[in-house]
């Protein structure tokens, strides 16, 4: 079974985040890059269903240079290998022009299933796997807190949460895109040896026209979501700092959501 | 010149660092205060290949040097100096002296399984009237038919219960020249007349598993003594300047952790209506500490270049560990000024580094006994 797991590389959600000088994006200088978390337990639930099934996994990421650490580290815990798409044209897209060339490398990768992370930390669309499995025709399953592979990799059984702690159970055919939730399992940690190893393990930059696309579908040029602007929210007015003992301040928070927010 | 880490050293630093905050972080203060030694943490440090870091693949290690070695036990030492010199005894004194000095039948029958962290490994130089003065050791080993008859006490010894294997140093011919006389053997738990005496309890590392090891009439085979007969002093020398980085990446780690504890509180303690980073008299305390841990990061890390590059490192080793030990003491120090009364008890963990970081002065070569190595080349000839 070969198992394709996307992977994002976003800031460091413990870093201090600054605005670029354009007001569009991040200042990158000095920003500490990790694997999204949720796209960390991807990569664990397909390295335990590829020991079962005997298969292998293959790591894809879209990005610039500096994912390739995020895509080592992908290897060194297990991966047989990893697809970079770091050529220009891919990037800057909107998470459509990014599943289009996500699709297109899982398609020739001949993945019998693809899994990712239910969520970026960084800009949250959370709609790149649906889109790649639109691309691909394959059946999806987002918010996934539950997976089995099943009759040698012909079905798989997906728990799903929902609302007010339910869960929904169903089964879908493989091929299929299966978005997984961060705590769907424990990812384990790179030993030493997976990092030597991870060395000496293949890293494909595959171009648009070897993928057998159009940059003008890709990357910026390819998308229909332009950002304008990032800014901090303004903060600080409107708060009130209410002092004094418990009992006190309880009785003083009442009288102001009655009177002044007129909440209560 | 050229100071930057390979993808590869980021990347086992990086390891060092999530399997430090994922599976030691939670216990750190639990373990301090039980004094329980963490064999659970040990033993999954082991399957990340972290208790054979140093040794050739053929012998179940991960074929690292001592640059790699000393990102490990400095990212371990930021969480628990502990856990740092636990990993550091069994990688760089026990498991090293048999893959250094031991034959083929012995790196075989010990190094495989102590890389591979199946077990864990114990090494006994200093006696109770033999510290610094390594050569004065009273532990005597008699000749007999097919082995030895060791007897004698040695201290402070790490991993003194819980060692599996366990290097001893001891006096095999009392009429050879000093520094000609001691002999290592390699004695195993559970041998007749081997066994765990007193466990200390300490001021601090307190996780750390340090005891007596005490041999009474206990018979060592032919087969375990390592090298040549007289050789045992020499070789314990040659160990100890790979220790002295193990204790300068432990007091690296050390400093950092208590540095990090120190200015993350500075961020969020207010006083007078700002966060106490804000005050200059703060700010040069941690300006002071950082540039400390810079030097003692570049000493460090030369000293493991070194080591790789020529394997003669007992200047260098010194003055990395002299600085790296003084420099935990002293970050120590100042994070607890930092955090005031919050750093005088436990609810933070400025209060373990303080009591951790004075072990880095101590072990391995008191920070006196470096001055003195150091001198010593100095003054060669005069």
């Amino acid at each position: 079974m070969r198992i394709a797991v996307c992977i994002k590389q976003v800031p460091d959600t413990e870093a201090r985040l600054r605005v670029a000088k354009d007001g569009k994006w991040l200042d990158e200088e000095d920003l500490r890059f990790v694997i999204n978390e949720s796209d960390e337990y991807a990569v664990e639930e397909a390295l335990t269903w590829a020991e079962k099934t005997g298969g292998e996994v293959v790591i894809i990421s879209l990005g610039p240079a500096r994912v390739q650490e995020a895509l080592r580290k992908g290897l060194a815990l297990g991966a047989a290998k990893a697809i970079h798409l770091v050529d220009e044209a891919y990037q800057g897209g909107d998470a459509r022009a990014t599943a289009v060339a996500l699709a297109a490398a899982i398609q020739n990768e001949g993945a019998d299933l693809v899994l990712t992370g239910s969520q970026s930390d960084d800009v949250g669309y959370g709609s790149t796997a649906s889109l790649v499995a639109g691309h691909l025709g394959w059946p999806h399953a987002w918010l996934v807190m539950g997976l089995e592979v099943e009759e040698g990799g012909a079905t798989a059984k997906v728990t799903r949460e929902m609302e007010s702690g339910m869960n929904e159970v169903f089964r879908l055919t493989l091929p299929a895109v299966i978005e997984v939730q961060a705590g769907i399992n424990h990812p384990r940690y790179a030993s030493l040896k997976g990092i030597m190893k991870a060395k000496r393990k293949p890293i494909d930059k595959p171009t648009p026209a070897e993928l057998g696309l159009d940059a003008a579908s890709l990357g910026a040029a390819g998308s229909h979501l332009e950002i304008l602007e990032i800014a901090f929210p303004d903060s600080g007015d409107g708060a009130q700092m209410i002092e004094g003992d418990a009992a006190a301040a309880a009785k003083e928070l009442v009288e102001k959501l009655q009177k002044e927010a007129r909440v209560l | 010149m050229d100071f930057s880490l390979t993808p590869e050293q980021l990347a086992i630093q990086e390891a060092a660092r999530d399997f430090a905050l994922g599976e030691v972080d939670p216990i750190v203060d639990e373990y301090d205060e039980a004094q329980k030694f963490p064999m659970d943490v040990m033993m999954k440090a082991g399957e990340l290949g972290f208790l054979g870091i140093l040794f050739p693949e053929e012998y179940g290690g991960a074929g690292l040097g001592y640059i790699e070695y000393a990102l490990i036990i400095t990212e371990l030492s930021k969480i628990d100096p502990s856990v740092g010199i636990s990993v550091a005894a069994h990688n760089s004194l026990g498991t090293n002296h048999i893959y250094k000095f031991g034959n083929e039948e012995q790196r075989q029958r010990w190094v495989v399984p102590l890389a591979e962290g199946k077990k864990i490994a114990a090494w006994g130089l200093t006696e109770p009237d033999a510290g610094s003065d390594a050569a004065a050791t009273k532990s005597r080993a008699e000749k007999v038919e097919g082995g030895w008859i060791l007897n004698g006490t040695k201290q402070f010894t790490t991993h003194g219960t819980v060692g599996d294997v366990c290097v001893i140093m001891a006096v095999t011919d009392p009429s050879a020249p000093r520094h000609h006389n001691i002999s290592a053997f390699v004695l195993e738990k559970g041998m007749d007349g081997f066994r765990p005496g007193k466990k200390e309890n300490k001021l601090g590392i307190r996780a750390s598993d340090t005891a007596e090891v005490v041999m009474e009439n206990c018979f060592v085979p032919d087969e375990n003594l390592l090298g040549e007969p007289g050789e045992g002093f020499i070789q314990a020398l040659q160990i100890l300047d790979g220790g002295r980085i193990s204790i300068s990446a432990l007091g690296l780690g050390t400093a950092i952790g208590a540095f990090e504890t120190a200015l993350a509180y500075s961020k969020e303690r207010h006083q007078f209506g700002k966060p106490i980073c804000q005050f200059q008299a703060i700010q040069f305390h941690l300006a002071e500490m950082a540039t400390r841990i810079a030097a003692a990061e570049i000493l460090t890390l030369s000293a493991a270049a070194e080591m790789d590059r020529s394997g003669k490192v007992s200047q260098l080793a010194s003055k990395a560990k002299l600085y790296s030990g003084e420099t935990a003491v002293f970050c120590a120090e100042r994070g607890v000024q930092i955090l005031g009364g919050y750093g005088f008890i436990k609810d933070y963990r400025a209060e373990k580094y303080f009591r951790d970081a004075k072990i880095c002065t101590i072990g391995e070569g008191t920070s006196e006994v470096q001055r003195m190595v150091i001198a010593r080349n100095l003054l060669r000839g005069h």
